[in-house]
């Protein structure tokens, strides 16, 4: 095992780096950015606005992306918000703080630099959305308004409604179409890119299938960039779009960038249940819920099975006979714990047997006591002293209403249940990877002149990440940070020239790609790609999911290599390659998933601490008050663990990058 | 006012058949308004099916907007079919004797003014015209319930205060007005 | 509870130049609780197994905000649920035995590429020629709370900004008209001081785009804001003509 650079730059005190670093950074001369090609995969918040970024500063920018248009990226989804230093609410943020908070949330296995870095440039971020005509939540003075989102002590998530993502996404991509227009970025919808070329060492170029065709192409650049997002749907479920894949990064991970701690997976504590085997997706519902909510399942088994076999309602069970577990074990934070502890405690209830829908896979999220609360505290407002049961409600779900109306009409559409009268049914789902290609802090990888940023890189919210970070570090990634040190490795490309794809390195790895679309429709197999791809995801969901050990993880790694196996034997695919096939598409992403299914199992047992979301059954705590929780082991595993690809993924070899936490005491997470 | 006075009619009827201002300047304003009302309505509609080659073979349009507004082109066509009926009943008559003729004395050989007597003779005894008059004009009233406020949305007006007061507005204008007129069809057929 | 047996009437296309037709398909034990594009994966599944050739559509978030999905279903878009898009809409709003037409978005400006698929880069025509504000993206902008925008306005903007650009506009309008989806973008600027400034230009150059892509004409049914699945008003078009006819009178 060897270590490896991250590239920080020393000297200078932590909060002074970045800005000694832009202040010294090579320049490339405006005259020679005309001359030099960048290729940008992926079209979300940190693809579209490194694309939007690159193009103004006069680069030309070749853009990508699988969906029929860039505004379609995942990056929509998201619902909460974005976090900034801005401290417009007077109530003490500020840079160090969100600094402090994020490393602090990440289980100190992130980069400090790369964490203050973010910090730095978040404020700058909400005025750019701003002067882009994004429409924040303004208050009744017209100015913008902020919220607290994820336990954090301070106001600093500014917000869209329940939109923040969409309406982040679509001011990139209205940068994005300004630079279309005036022929500064080309953009190629519909098109996956599925291999990563380089040419005497250096990333050159990609090689694409147009979707719409089938046609393999070309595409050389002197820099490329991937924007690609998290690989979540290893899972198979997930609340990642259907599409959301790995292959992007898996490929250039074979080329010889390193994976960084592939098994940093945040589970969401607050997503729909599954309702059936055909669930092809999970919905998220946002993590608010839980200020007002309150969690429970039945403590009895008996009442247990008369739920699920419908004889019993949840509002007839009566609050002794329930178990209000998180309280319970948590009289500290109770219903607001962290996510990975809410997921965790609720996986243990359902395993224990008592989950509470058909697949007992759920649990209750209840808010008749906030109704009743919110209802008596309205009651004695009004002046209504002698207000009835029922007045009492309807009060209080006039509040409830206006606090979660959107997120209680979501969850009727998707359930038909009516959570203002019974409780909601909940259960974690696989909504984040932490993980992602290793960057050093110019966000390059390994492999020279190949970028990646936002969840596809790994560097920023170590084992767990805050809420309302991602869309944060995204943006910061393509609009401040990309910009600035990608003209550190391009100033030494100005007199390259432009790039031939005439070369053999092209054309071998476009044979290559060739040679695997016609493997997989001629195949003919017997099982159709979302048979595999659903077992993996069973395998991932049982072991390698919010609570792992030894046993189950060596288990998964002989799973999946087997299952992997099979795949390629008797995968089937319909149709041919030189024709708009979903199937087909789908296949190439769950071939690259089930050999990242297998290093994720790998790195999930090389770290054998409880850290983040990520709970090993043989690093608990014992005795104490802290009795039976996660137990970090800063000693031995305060590393990166970055994966170098040797022919296949049993056979990776680890590199560690050892973190250093200059600015930051370690501390234990106490949620008692 | 013919179904009340006849000579008030008469009266107002010879002063717009003959004032200069309104046969001299209104009349080419309106006649030029209908024509590129119906021109222009007609090339759009053109555009407006070539935006969809290919048709649904299941398309609910009762599902999301009303009758009115779907088939603007049926009631206006109706409402052009009326006109060149009017203009075949009054309008060429009325030309043919005041500017071929050059009678704008505008009556009868016994010295009545002929406008009421006219209109009476058009409607009395003649069912299916009268028919026809009445269905053109519910027809008219179809066009004008969506027509009146959907002016307004396309001129770019829209505000949530005015707008509906405008649709009241709207309907109110779209039924009494042409129920005006199938009153005066109605009226002369039964009463004579 | 029981599942349910439908008849599918699907229109199947093989690629953009081929002619296409609409095909009869049988699905069994649809449970209720299935979104209609896990309906639509268990037909895919089946018609795999049976080595047919799946129906190709677009879908990806699943949950109701990337605008991907586009189905013609029964004869509204997005199917019979207000306010929804196809891959929120659940198996609970149809009936045991029911006959199901599924159709792509239909229009000139939104050709067939395959099946359900269909090609809405006109959208994103539309929105390069004008859909942006001109501001730079280096950071070096004023501060985010140095221009106070009233409450209303920017409540307007955001309403009209949650547009999803999923087409259903166009689908649903008898003339296929692209007049909502403008509108909104050209309201959600217009609305805002960083947007106003070139507002009558965007109007103006947004509106030709949208005319040369094949479109039709805004005939004011509304039955675009009934289907839009984010409930986008009608003022927005109208807003659009008052800019658009403010910068036509712009010498």
């Amino acid at each position: 095992m060897s270590t490896i650079d991250n590239k920080v730059p020393h000297g200078k005190p932590l909060k002074d780096t970045w800005t000694s670093y832009k202040d010294k950074v090579d320049l490339v001369n405006p005259a020679n950015k005309r001359n030099l090609d960048i290729i940008v995969v992926g079209t979300g918040l940190a693809g579209g606005s490194a694309a939007a970024t690159l193009a103004e500063q006069g680069y030309n920018v070749k853009a990508f992306c699988y969906q029929d248009s860039p505004r379609r990226a995942h990056s929509i989804a998201a619902q909460g918000g974005i976090n900034a230093a801005k401290n417009y609410q007077g109530d003490g943020d500020s840079t160090y703080r969100l600094f402090y908070d994020t490393v602090k949330g990440g289980d100190y296995r992130s980069r400090e630099a790369n964490v203050h870095r973010l910090a730095e440039v978040s404020a700058n971020i909400i005025d750019q959305c701003v002067a882009q005509g994004v429409p924040f939540a303004r208050d009744y003075g017209g100015l913008l308004d902020n919220r607290s989102f994820g336990g954090v002590l301070v106001s600093r998530t500014f917000y869209a409604k329940g939109q923040t993502g969409q309406q982040l996404l679509l001011g990139a991509y209205s940068a994005m179409n300004r630079q279309i227009a005036r022929g500064k970025i080309t953009m190629y919808n519909r098109h996956e890119m599925l291999d990563v070329v380089i040419v005497d060492g250096k990333a050159r170029g990609i090689i694409t299938r147009n979707i719409v065709t089938g046609e393999i192409d070309r595409h050389s650049a002197h820099a490329v960039v991937l924007g690609t997002g998290g690989y979540g749907n290893v899972f198979f479920l997930s609340t990642n779009a259907m599409g959301s894949n790995v292959t992007a990064g898996w490929k250039a991970h074979k080329r010889g960038a390193y994976f960084a701690n592939p098994c940093y997976t945040q589970i969401h504590p607050t997503c729909i249940p599954r309702s059936g085997d055909y669930q092809s997706k999970l919905t998220l519902m946002s993590e608010s819920l839980r200020n007002d909510g309150r969690i429970w399942v039945p403590g009895r088994k008996e009442d247990v099975d008369a739920i699920r076999n419908g004889s019993l309602k949840p509002t007839q069970i009566a609050e002794e006979n329930r178990d209000y577990y998180l309280e319970r074990r948590y009289p500290a934070f109770g219903n607001l714990v962290p996510r990975d502890v809410a997921s965790r405690a609720a996986k243990e209830r359902c395993d224990a047997g008592f989950g509470v829908n058909a697949t007992g896979e759920a649990v209750y999220l209840d808010f008749a006591s906030a109704i009743v609360r919110y209802g008596k505290e309205q009651a004695t407002i009004k002046g209504e002293k002698n207000a009835s049961e029922s007045r009492i409600k309807e009060l209080g779900k006039d509040i409830v209403k206006a606090k979660y109306g959107n997120l209680f009409d979501m969850y009727k559409q998707i359930t038909d249940d009516n959570p203002y009268e019974t409780p909601m049914m909940i259960y974690p789902a696989v909504h984040y990877t932490m993980g992602g290609i290793w960057v050093d802090y110019n966000l390059m990888t390994t492999i020279p002149g190949c970028y990646a940023i936002g969840e596809a890189n790994f560097s920023d919210h170590g084992a767990n990440r805050l809420g309302a970070s991602a869309l944060m570090q995204g943006l910061a990634d393509g609009y401040f940070v990309l910009p600035y040190t990608i003209g550190a490795y391009l100033s030494y490309d100005i007199r390259t020239g432009p790039i031939s794809t005439d070369s053999p390195e092209f054309e071998a790895a476009e044979k290559e790609v060739t040679k695997n679309m016609e493997f997989f429709v001629n195949n003919k197999g017997t099982n159709s790609v979302d048979y595999y791809h659903k077992k993996l995801g069973n395998i991932m969901w049982e072991k390698c999911g919010m609570s792992r050990n030894e046993k189950g993880l060596n288990e998964a790694i002989d799973e999946i290599a087997a299952l992997r196996e099979d795949f390629w034997k008797n995968v089937s695919v319909p149709g041919y390659a030189n024709e708009l096939n979903p199937e087909l598409e789908k296949a190439g992403r769950v071939a690259d998933f089930l050999e990242l299914g297998e290093l994720f199992a790998k790195d999930a047992l090389d770290r054998n601490e409880s850290c983040g979301g990520h709970f090993r059954e043989e690093s608990v705590e014992v005795g104490g008050p802290q009795d039976g929780e996660a137990k970090r082991d800063d000693k031995n595993y305060a590393y990166v663990s970055a994966w170098e690809y040797k022919g296949k993924p049993s056979e990776a070899v680890l590199h560690k990058e050892q973190l250093e936490f200059k600015e930051i005491e370690l501390k234990q997470r106490s949620y008692k | 006012m013919s179904v009340i006075s006849a000579d008030l009619f008469n009266n107002v009827s010879h002063f717009m058949g003959t004032n200069p201002v309104v046969q001299g300047l209104l009349q080419p304003i309106l006649i030029f308004s209908v024509v590129f009302h119906f021109v222009w309505g007609m090339y759009l509609e053109y555009q407006n099916t070539q935006a969809r080659e290919v048709k649904y073979a299941m398309y609910k349009g009762s599902a999301n907007a009303t009758w009115m507004s779907r088939n603007m082109i049926i009631s206006g066509l109706a409402v052009l079919a009326f006109l060149c009926l009017h203009f075949y009943d009054f309008w060429i008559p009325e030309i043919n004797v005041k500017y071929i003729q050059g009678d704008m004395s505008g009556k009868l050989p016994n010295g009545d003014y002929r406008y009421h007597e006219e209109l009476v003779h058009k409607f009395a005894g003649q069912p299916i015209r009268v028919s026809l008059y009445v269905l053109s004009f519910v027809m008219l009233s179809l066009h004008l319930l969506h027509g009146f406020q959907s002016s307004f949305q396309s001129v770019g007006f829209n505000n949530s205060k005015y707008t509906p007061i405008i649709k009241k507005l709207g309907n109110i204008f779209a039924i009494a007005v042409p129920a005006g007129f199938v009153v005066v069809a109605l009226v002369h057929f039964f009463a004579h | 509870m029981k599942d349910m047996n439908l008849t599918l009437k699907i229109w199947r296309q093989k690629g953009a130049n081929d002619k296409g037709k609409m095909i009869d398909y049988q699905v069994a034990g649809i449970s209720e609780h299935m979104s209609f594009l896990e309906m639509m994966d268990v037909l895919n599944e089946q018609l795999i197994n049976s080595g047919d050739s799946p129906v190709a559509f677009d879908h990806d978030c699943r949950e109701g905000i990337c605008g991907s999905c586009s189905m013609f279903i029964n004869g509204e878009a997005h199917g019979p649920v207000k306010g929804t898009t196809t891959c929120q809409l659940h198996m609970r709003s149809f009936k045991d035995g029911d006959t199901i037409y599924i159709e792509p978005f239909r229009a000139k400006a939104f050709p067939v590429l395959k099946d359900l698929v269909v090609d809405r880069s006109s959208f994103d025509r539309i929105q390069r020629s004008g859909g942006f504000i001109s501001v730079n993206t280096s950071g070096n902008t004023q501060d985010a709370n140095a221009l106070p925008i009233p409450k209303q306005d920017a409540d307007l903007a955001m309403d009209a900004a949650a547009c999803i650009g999923c087409g259903a506009c166009v689908a649903t309008c008898k003339n296929s008209s692209a007049m909502l989806f403008v509108g909104a973008k050209i309201s959600q600027y217009a609305l805002l001081p960083q947007g106003q400034v070139e507002s009558k230009t965007r109007a103006q150059n947004m509106v030709a785009q949208m005319d040369a892509e094949g479109f039709g004409n805004c005939t004011n049914t509304g039955a675009c804001e009934v289907e839009c699945p984010k409930g986008i008003d009608l003022s927005n078009i109208a807003r659009m003509n008052r800019e658009f006819l403010g910068g036509s009178l712009k010498g």
